[in-house]
């Protein structure tokens, strides 16, 4: 950032929510697809239609407020929003409004930017709401209109003002972890890329120490991490200039260019619109009871944080381990399952972070998309904790899973590769090889230790590793002695 | 057979005296002949009254008939329809044909009745007089120069020209007590939320409720039994058993005539034949008192602010791109802007004007706010009052029928005949008008108002005011 100068950064996220249908209709919801395919007459806002709200909807925005720690009113009413747009069947979006009004409101979020302290972002509001549809544009010039996303639950999550996010990193880092809460909590699928989750930062400066802020510009179409990080980074150094040549900043919404790196203006906000806000009299005021609120609050899942705390301190992993296996959902919930089945956890950690790892890196393909099941690596660890097969039998077999998808344990017995732990079997190995290698095997006797390793891969050459290796070193030294 | 009540229909149509097909034809034959000096209907569809007059029959002679099997019913345009277009006598509607059946339609369907078609209303249902209708006017069938009165003048008309026994209306603030009082038939309001609104298309939501038309309160009864009860399709809709008449004596029965409406803009005539109703009632045991409800003076303000603010935003989705005829501009905005400018009329603009503007910033607090406070204020005064008297009483309207175009210039004025009838709106309480005598040969009304969910016995006290009375007849069409 230029020197002299700090920024002030507002995040406004929408999140539509995992439901199987709409808001205030039985339509699925879903991505892509033949423009209006999933519309009835109550998304397209037809005459006499009435929205019946989804509760599931509902409950979804109560957890993430509770695990965004806000308030949740005991009521909690939806309002209409007064617009023309053509992507808007009503003329209105049912939304919520008012500062104690929505479904949560007054939170915080604990964000770790690399190398700093934790910082608590204060959370303005949570609210629900509905999407609206998508113009398109046809390739003869004409225009039209999508309504398959019309109606679809969206999440509202507003950071309070005064912003607590003073640069780019850290709204990036907010983002993140938002994000990975909202996986956690199970009411998105977070895809930035299919709109599933859309950032609108604000952004101001104001010169060091001045006690009024600078006016803000909205940023839009910022569809990945990387881009709200670069674009804020744009932003705010594109209004520093300004201020440094003495120009004013403009009160706009900018939009976001992805492959020339710069933001372009969209339209000015000279007048504030009036939205002619009111209470929506086609919808009984949702009511929230402290027991209703209380049965969710115990309900919510592990957080990423209280899970990172948790497998360094009960299950002893290094910070490293722990962050790799909370930081991504598919992992943590892999690792989640497997862990589940009973399993020792640095054994599995170490399997799944190093070889599973490597494999997945290697193929470019995704935990979920493989072959492998949490049950093939409990599967794998449980038998490497037995003994039944050593770390060279189990690479074999992971490999095997990893192309055919066959359980570990499956291919072990299928291709005879237990451990030998037979005593009278691995007897006779041990005499056989002492008989074969006698020079060694007086090296052995007259004190030089290392040879023994020798002596013992004689053994496990020859049972192509099968051989439990802590019982041929043991027999070893007993024959020799 | 036009004086026949739906029951007696249907006790008819049970005994095999006459087919439903033949109920259907003479009905639509009469419509046919009559309608013209009348102009109740906006659409008939003969074809389609006659497959359901005939589905009906089958029902009838295997035993499966419903309550409704056979009666011939007449809906306001409001009401969405598949098979007839639904227009709110509006032209942003013109041949809009709905891709689903109201509620109320369903259980029409489902109880056998035989829908002969759509009747004239108000634009959107703005208005008292149904002359802001976009298709025509409606003649009071007792005198043909007078309006029947609004917004459901249509199948008010209809029913008292004996074109059908009963029909369907709504009522946002008067819209079927009044033009029931002016054409000299019952008029019920139910309870807020006790007929589902789910098809009915909104003009103010809070205020909004399905009503019914018979010629005697029983008949009302009949229909509001058949359509009320709980529909999840709507959020508003409470759950409960469907309306049904509930016997109550006259004896003991306490009436409550509010004080304010003494020395308010009640035409004497009016008055006069409403006081010796209230009389012959007295005689029958029941007893009238005069009552206190101060904001019944706020109720025309509160409603003209509530109102026209709900339908400012009901409103918005007529842009001509979803469904309706389309007035082609300049992009989007001027296409909005020709669509709803030249196919909107004017009473319809006005209150879509007025009502933006109480909404608007800087507004909002001293009007609309300002609206559901005495809103809240005057149904916790009625309230109060029902825990004194059983029913609230007063005329329906402050005056009998009223000449077409007589309050072109005046707006304000016909606004100004809602006095009575709208309080039972803001406070979502049921509401009945009945007739109760004729001043200079036109129909005068009597208006009850009851407690929330007091619908059947509201129904049983008016039947039992009807007997009291006599019979009120019909006018003569010829
Ligand atoms: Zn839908």
């Amino acid at each position: 950032m230029g020197s002299g100068y700090e920024a002030s950064v507002g995040m406004e996220v929408h999140v539509e929510l995992a439901t199987k249908t709409k808001m205030f209709c039985r339509c699925p919801t879903g991505f892509g697809g033949e423009p209006n395919t999933r519309v009835c007459p109550v998304c397209l806002g037809h005459p006499g239609t009435l929205p019946v709200p989804n509760r599931e909807a509902v409950e979804m925005v109560v957890k993430t407020a509770l695990a965004l720690n806000c308030q949740v009113p005991t009521d909690s009413v939806f309002h209409r929003k007064n617009y023309f747009y053509p992507d808007l069947p009503k003329g209105y979006q049912v939304s919520q409004y008012g500062e104690t009004n929505p479904i949560g409101y007054h939170g915080w979020l604990e964000i770790r930017p690399k190398g700093r302290e934790p910082k608590r972002v204060k959370i303005r509001r949570v609210h629900l709401e509905e999407d609206t549809g998508k113009l398109i544009h046809t390739a003869e010039g004409g225009s039209g209109v999508d309504y398959n996303r019309a109606g679809v639950p969206l999440m509202e999550i507003v950071t309070d003002f005064p912003p607590d996010i003073t640069d780019p990193e850290e709204a990036k880092e907010y983002l993140v972890q938002l994000r990975l809460l909202l996986l956690y909590l199970g009411v998105t699928d977070g895809k930035m890329e299919e709109g599933s989750l859309r950032c609108e930062p604000n952004i101001s400066v104001r010169p060091l120490g001045a006690a009024t802020y600078g006016t803000k510009t909205e940023l839009k179409n910022l569809n990945s991490f990387k881009s709200v990080q670069l674009g804020i980074e744009y932003e705010v150094g594109r209004q520093i200039q300004a201020l440094e040549r003495g120009e004013a900043v403009l009160q706009e919404t900018r939009g976001w260019n992805e492959s020339t790196l710069i933001s372009y203006p969209m339209r000015t906000k000279e007048t504030e619109s009036d939205y002619r806000y009111f209470a929506c009299p086609d919808l009984a005021p949702m009511r929230f009871t402290a027991e209703t609120v209380e049965r969710v609050r115990e309900d919510l899942p592990e957080s990423p944080r209280a899970r990172f705390d948790r497998y360094r301190r009960d299950l002893g992993l290094s910070d490293y381990d722990a962050g790799v296996l909370t930081s991504e959902i598919e992992w943590a919930e892999f690792f989640e399952s497997a862990l589940g089945q009973g399993v020792d956890p640095k054994l599995l950690c170490n399997w799944l972070t190093g070889d599973t790892a490597r494999m997945l890196n290697e193929s470019g393909l995704a935990i979920r998309d493989s072959q492998l099941t949490p049950s093939h690596l409990a599967d794998l660890v449980r038998m490497i904790e037995s003994g039944e097969i050593n770390s060279k039998v189990a690479k074999e077999v992971l490999e095997e899973a990893f192309k055919s998808g066959a359980m570990p344990s499956e291919t072990v017995r299928s291709q005879g590769l237990a451990q030998i732990s037979d005593d009278g079997f691995i007897v006779e190995e041990v005499a056989r090889v002492i008989a074969e290698n006698p020079g060694p095997s007086e090296q052995f006797r007259s004190g030089k230790e290392q040879v023994i390793g020798f002596l013992v891969g004689q053994v496990m050459k020859a049972t192509q590793g099968r051989a439990n290796p802590a019982k041929v070193q043991e027999e070893m030294r007993r024959q020799l002695g | 057979m036009t004086g026949w009540t739906a029951r007696e229909t249907a006790a008819a149509l049970r005994r095999r005296e006459v087919s439903a097909v033949e109920v259907a034809e003479f009905f639509l034959d009469r419509i046919q002949r009559l309608d013209l000096q009348i102009g109740a209907f906006l659409a008939v569809s003969r074809e389609w009254a006659l497959q359901q007059a005939e589905l009906a029959q089958k029902t009838i002679d295997d035993g499966s008939a419903g309550p409704l099997s056979g009666i011939p019913v007449a809906l306001k345009d409001n009401l969405t329809t598949r098979e007839i277009p639904t227009t709110c006598g509006s032209r942003i509607l013109e041949g809009h044909r709905p891709v689903y059946d109201a509620h109320v339609v369903e259980r029409l369907a489902q109880a056998g009745a035989v829908i002969l078609g759509k009747t004239n209303l108000d634009e959107f249902a703005m208005g008292g007089s149904t002359e802001s209708s976009a298709y025509g006017v409606t003649r009071n069938p007792w005198d043909t120069d007078r309006s029947p009165g609004g917004s459901s003048g249509g199948s008010a008309a209809a029913v008292a020209a004996g074109f059908c026994p009963v029909a369907l209306g709504s009522d946002t603030g008067g819209s079927v007590r009044q033009p029931a009082a002016l054409c000299g038939v019952v008029g019920f309001k139910p309870t807020y939320g006790r007929v589902s609104r789910r098809g009915l298309v909104a003009f103010a939501s809070s205020l909004d409720q399905v009503g019914m038309f018979g010629r005697t309160v029983e008949d009302a009864a009949f229909l509001a039994e058949a359509v009320s009860g709980h529909d999840p399709g709507d959020s508003t809709s409470i759950p409960f058993e469907p309306v049904s008449l509930e016997p109550v004596p006259l004896k003991g029965v306490r009436l409550g005539f509010p004080k304010q409406l003494r020395d308010s803009a009640i035409d004497p005539d009016v008055a006069r034949v409403v006081d010796a109703a209230l009389a012959s009632l007295r005689k029958e045991g029941a007893s009238v008192v005069e009552i206190d409800l101060p904001s019944i003076e706020l109720g025309v303000s509160t409603y003209y602010v509530i109102a026209p603010a709900e339908a400012s935003s009901n409103l918005a989705r007529y842009d001509g791109i979803r469904f309706g005829p389309r007035v082609d501009g300049d992009g989007h905005v001027g296409t909005v802007a020709s669509t709803r400018g030249k196919l909107f009329g004017h009473e319809v603009k006005m209150r879509m004007i007025l009502g933006t503007y109480v909404l608007s910033a800087g507004y909002y607090d001293a009007y609309y706010h300002r609206a559901l406070q005495v809103r809240g204020m005057m149904a916790a005064e009625f309230e109060k009052v029902f825990q004194e008297v059983d029913w609230v009483v007063s005329p329906t309207s402050p005056r009998t029928a009223f000449r077409l175009g007589e309050f072109a210039d005046d707006p304000l004025a016909l606004k100004a005949m809602d006095l009575c009838t709208v309080p039972a709106n803001l406070g979502g309480f049921p509401s009945l008008s009945l007739p109760c005598g004729a001043s200079d040969g036109l129909p005068v009304g009597l208006l009850l108002t009851g407690p929330a969910m007091s619908d059947g016995r509201l129904l049983g006290t008016a039947h039992s005011i009807e007997s009291a009375l006599g019979p009120f007849p019909a006018p003569d069409l010829g």
